[in-house]
């Protein structure tokens, strides 16, 4: 079988997630200002414990290899250890991503004695006054002193997570050496203008000179670099990228949020986008395999205005989630297209066009907002 | 070491496979590695591994075909730079 045909296997589905995203609770210590999932208040209807083991025998059933468990901040949650315990005693291995704040001495010592656990560090900045512009004062020191602890734990190779906007680009080499230094892993992703992130998007992603920088370092880097589903639109730069090269959304890839509504992706937390819940009759399975959101994202897809492009085999069209919620049509260019064919339609949007673009659904933001300095000019 | 008819194999015990349509997914728990087993007889050939002293005998027992042995041979030998399989 020839890689074109797997492609096209895995657009037609798995009988399981490969990439399970499971957002444990939309409660945060932070409120960072382009968080995919609004967070930062509990919900009350967030899964019980019982429920929580529920949903994670039955991930076992479907032979679910890993889990990236997420958030909010998902060791606020009291049973956090239990999750992350009986997952990995039915065989189920566990990424979570944390912003650190829940990583003293102790639960550093907890978490290297497990087997089959990764742990990645959220920092958006190699110095404070980058990182904390967009995850909130005093977030960069609490990132740091986590990877130190987890370092003095001896837990191992830990990945540290950036998601790459306009003002750390210049700080790739860096962050590299940071992990480096930590002998931790990198991991870059894409900003996506989900939760809110819809709101800072358009001043924070990257420039599309930055993204040719971007698509540079990767290509000498992306080898010892994860990256996941981030970068595939800018393959249609040339040569293409290490990584998934497709929108796997309810294909390969699905999130349950905290309530156990199962979204597409984890960037589409979005009515038009829930295919349903694990509390359902048939759970959790039944909403992979049968729902109708989840069917018709496995047909094949229309290029729509990309069909014209020379590139759309490598690139895609881009990412589901971001033409989302910039209100650019599903079916044609990225609004970070490499071409600039997003940035016209961009453009050409009238102020009621982008009033009326989609707004992520659920908002768990304190209603308090801090007030930032703004990143460097 | 460039695996031949003749090596014995099997699967890793830290592997999992599931079942898809296409053939299987395999995980490796420790290297966490995902690999494609892209059809189902391919399957059958690594589950069977190490019922068999040799990867010949296990290839005349899962009834692969002469024809279709060099690209088998090549996916095994793919199979244990993921250490999916180990030789002996
Ligand atoms: S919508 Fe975007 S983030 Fe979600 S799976 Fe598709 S490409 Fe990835
Ligand atoms: S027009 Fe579409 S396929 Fe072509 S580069 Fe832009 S997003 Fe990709």
């Amino acid at each position: 079988m020839s890689a074109e045909t797997l492609v096209s296997q895995l657009k037609r589905g798995l009988d399981a997630p490969i990439c399970l995203t499971w957002e444990l609770t939309y409660a945060c210590n932070l409120q960072c200002v382009h968080c995919l999932s609004s967070s930062g208040q509990r919900d009350p209807r967030e899964l019980s414990p019982a429920q929580a083991k529920a949903v994670i025998d039955e991930l076992r059933d479907l032979q679910v290899f890993y889990i990236n468990i997420g958030g909010g901040e998902p060791m606020i949650r009291r049973d956090f250890f239990d999750i992350i315990g009986h997952s990995i005693d039915n065989s189920i291995g566990v990424k979570f991503s944390t912003n650190g704040a829940y990583i003293d001495t102790d639960s550093a010592r907890r978490l290297a004695a497990m087997d089959y656990l990764d742990i990645q560090i959220s920092l958006d900045g190699t110095d404070a006054a980058t990182n904390d512009a967009v995850r909130g004062v005093g977030s960069f020191d609490t990132a740091i002193a986590a990877m130190e602890n987890l370092r003095r734990a001896n837990f191992g190779e830990f990945k540290i997570s950036v998601v790459v906007t306009r003002h750390n680009v210049d700080q790739l080499d860096d962050f590299k050496s940071l992990a480096d230094s930590y002998g931790a892993q990198l991991r870059i992703t894409r900003l996506r203008p989900a939760g809110r992130g819809a709101d800072t998007w358009h001043e924070l992603h990257p420039t599309s000179d930055q993204q040719i920088e971007i698509y540079r370092w990767l290509l000498a880097h992306g080898e010892k670099v994860l990256t996941g589903d981030s970068f595939f639109h800018l393959n249609a730069l040339g040569e293409p990228l290490p990584g998934l090269n497709l929108c796997g959304a309810g294909r390969v890839v699905c999130l349950i949020d905290p309530l156990g509504d199962v979204y597409a992706c984890p960037f589409v937390l979005h009515d038009e986008f829930r295919a349903g819940s694990v509390l359902e009759p048939g759970g959790f399975t039944k909403v992979w395999r049968e729902s109708t959101l989840f069917t018709s994202l496995r047909e094949p897809e229309s290029a729509g205005a990309c069909a014209s492009c020379g590139s759309y085999d490598a690139c895609q069209g881009g990412c589901m989630a971001a033409k989302f919620f910039t209100g650019l049509p599903l079916d044609g260019p990225d609004p970070e297209c490499v071409s600039g064919h997003g940035e016209e339609l961009l453009s050409a949007r009238t102020s009621s066009d982008v009033a009326s673009a989609p707004k992520p659904t659920s908002n768990h933001s304190r209603p308090v907002s801090l007030t930032r300095k703004p990143a460097r000019a | 070491m460039a695996l031949t008819l003749q090596s014995a194999c099997s699967l890793s015990p830290q592997v999992a496979l599931r079942p898809e349509p296409f053939g299987a997914l395999a995980y490796h728990y420790g290297n966490r590695r995902l690999v494609f087993l892209k059809h189902p007889d391919m399957v059958t050939v690594v589950k069977s591994l190490s019922d068999h002293p040799t990867i010949a005998a296990t290839f005349d027992a899962c009834g692969i075909a002469d024809e279709r042995r060099p690209s088998f041979l090549a996916a095994l030998e793919n199979l244990t730079k993921s250490e999916i399989i180990h030789v002996g």
